[in-house]
Formats: structure tokens, sequence, C-alpha cells
């Protein structure tokens, strides 16, 4: 059990020091805008890439295209959130179809 | 939603509207992470962990996906340097997080740049980017952060805590492990405004799919790069 609280530990000073990287040292050095137009595109790139394996790979995997509910509820979830762009609503909706054909 | 800044307003009303708006930006959000942290809770203690740790470690660790795979990866009795690794690289994203809001906590004394690197997760951040990108360059608004922030933290462990002593009782076909997928669905689409941002997205998810066999889940990191650079590469197409 000591091994697993160590590890907890080190995993959760990793995930900080992570964090905390570049809020702690940006002072530091110059702010070049051309850096920070790279960073526009982090928030689009990371959370479609977080999207990716859950939906395109059934019970984690096998790439599932056909007869894959959570392809099919991600996709209505899509075009709810794209009209709407509310979370409640899109997360609501995208269950309910899960649930529905499943 | 970004809160009224009225400069007649006295600093510590300032501060309160800053830091209620981050934390009403971020309920919504919960929808999405109580039912994963249920799922967490459960699983915890599905691959051996005690409840405690299961506990624990959404307080330590802080973040999802990484949480996840450290219990799975627990359960199968792997090498401890193989977990801290792989949850390291899962987490290794929170840096271009942490390089995203730098430049608005700049002023800031260390101890709020701590308190604020620790609750800086996948929803807080996303909450709190546009309010600094697009609302007023007051003093305080990184309590709008510290709102958001607070109020995934709080979530997040309670809707463990949740899922340890109900455990049996949440049916695994409910899925409700795909409430942060829908999140993060609602957050793709929200974060695109221009085409290049689009493309980015596009070029990200392919990349997660092709390299998902790369070991300690570099995929992320992957398809982070990747949908960068195609993001970048896309400039030229977008609408001035």
């Amino acid at each position: 059990m000591m091994t697993l609280l160590i590890l907890m530990i080190v995993c959760g000073v990793l995930t900080f020091l992570m964090r905390f990287s570049f809020i702690a040292t940006s002072r530091f050095f110059p702010q070049s805008s051309r850096f920070y137009d790279l960073l526009r595109y982090v928030p689009p790139a990371i959370f479609a890439a977080l999207i990716a394996p859950d939906i395109f790979w059934a019970h984690g995997e096998t790439f599932a295209v056909m007869e894959n509910p959570r392809l099919i509820a991600a996709a209505v979830a899509f075009v709810v959130a794209f009209f709407f762009r509310n979370v409640l609503l899109t997360i609501a909706v995208g269950m309910l179809v899960l649930w529905g054909v499943s | 939603m970004t809160p009224k800044t009225d400069p007649s307003l006295s600093p510590d009303a300032t501060r309160r509207a800053e830091f209620w708006g981050g934390v009403f930006t971020e309920l919504p959000l919960l929808l999405g992470v109580v039912p994963f942290g249920l799922v967490f809770g459960v699983l915890g203690l599905q691959s051996g962990l005690p409840a405690w740790a299961t506990i624990a470690m959404s307080v330590i660790v802080f973040g999802g996906a990484s949480q996840m795979i450290f219990v799975q990866l627990w359960g199968l009795a792997t090498p401890v340097t193989v977990i801290a690794a792989t949850v390291s690289v899962t987490n290794l994203r929170h840096v271009l997080y942490s390089a995203a809001v730098a430049p608005y906590l700049l002023h800031l004394p260390r101890h709020w740049k701590i308190i604020l690197s620790y609750l800086l997760t996948d929803e807080a951040f996303a909450a709190s980017l546009p309010r600094f990108r697009e609302g007023a360059a007051t003093p305080f608004r990184h309590w709008f952060l510290l709102g958001a922030g607070v109020t995934l933290w709080t979530g997040w462990w309670v809707s463990t805590v949740l899922g340890v002593v109900l455990g049996r009782a949440i049916p695994e076909r409910w899925g409700l492990d795909f409430s942060v997928t829908l999140t993060f669905i609602t957050l793709t689409v929200m974060s695109i405004q221009r085409r290049s941002e689009a493309v980015a997205a596009i070029a990200a998810m392919a990349t997660a799919l092709l390299t998902r066999q790369l070991p300690f889940k570099l995929w992320i990191l992957a398809a982070a790069v990747v949908g960068i650079l195609c993001g970048v590469v896309a400039r030229r197409f977008d609408k001035r």
C-alpha cells in the first residue's frame, strides 16, 4: 500500500509540474506572438483528439463504424453542439441517443 | 459568460463577480464530469484499490483520464515506472494549457500560480480561456479560473466518493463514462471559430486514430502536435 501511495504522489507531483511549467516560468522569457499563434490551436486539437478513441473503438479494442452506438450518439451530439452551443443539452441528448440505440 | 466588470465596483465586488462567473461557467460542464467521477470510483475498487486510495487519487492526481489509466494499469500489475510514465504522458497536454494561460497570470504572486496550476484541468481551462482572451483585462480575472477550478475540483472528488459508495449499484451498460466524451464534443465545437481551427481539430482526430497503438498514450501528444501544425498551415484559408 505504501508503494501505491508513493506512486500516486509521484504522479500527482508530475502532473502538477506540467500544469505549473509555463505559468511558473513564462515571465523569464520574452513573449513571442508567433508562439501564442500556435497556442490558439491547443483547444480544438486536444479536445478533438480526446474524443477519437472513445467513439471509433467499440469496447476500446476494434475500430468500428457500423453498429457502433457511441459513434451514432457522438454524431447526433456534434450536431446539437453545433446548433445550440450548450453543454447540458449536448450531454443530455447524447446520453439519450446512446441508451436509445444500444 | 463574461462577468460585467464595472470600473465603479469595489475590488472585492469585482473579485466576487469573477469568481462566480467562473463557477457558473463551469457548472454545466459538471454534468459530464460527475458521471465520469462515478465511473472512476467504481473502476478504482474493481481494479483492487482500497476506497481511501481511489478517493485520494482524485485529490492528489486530479486528472480524470490519467486516473482511469492509472487504476487500469495498477489492476494489471504493471511496473510502477510504466504507470508513472503513462500518467505523465497522458497529462503532458497540460503543459500546453499552462502555456496558453500563462500570459494572463504573469503578474500574480507565486502562491496564486501554484493554486491555479493545481486547478488547471481540461474543463477549467476550457471554461477560463475564452474569458481571458475575450473578456476585459481586469487585475482580478484570475479569480474566474479559481471559481471554475474549485467548482470542478469539488465536483470531481465528491463524485469519486459517490462512485466508491454506490459501487456496483451503477450498471456498466449505462455507459456513464460517455458523458465526458460528450463534454469534449461540445468543447471542440465551441473552440472552433475559424476554418483553420476546424482543420486543427480534424487533423488531430485523424492522428489520434492513426497513432493509437503508440506506447504510453503518446497518441495524445502526437495528435496535439499534428493538429496544431495543420491549424497553423491552414491559417491562410481563414477569412479576415
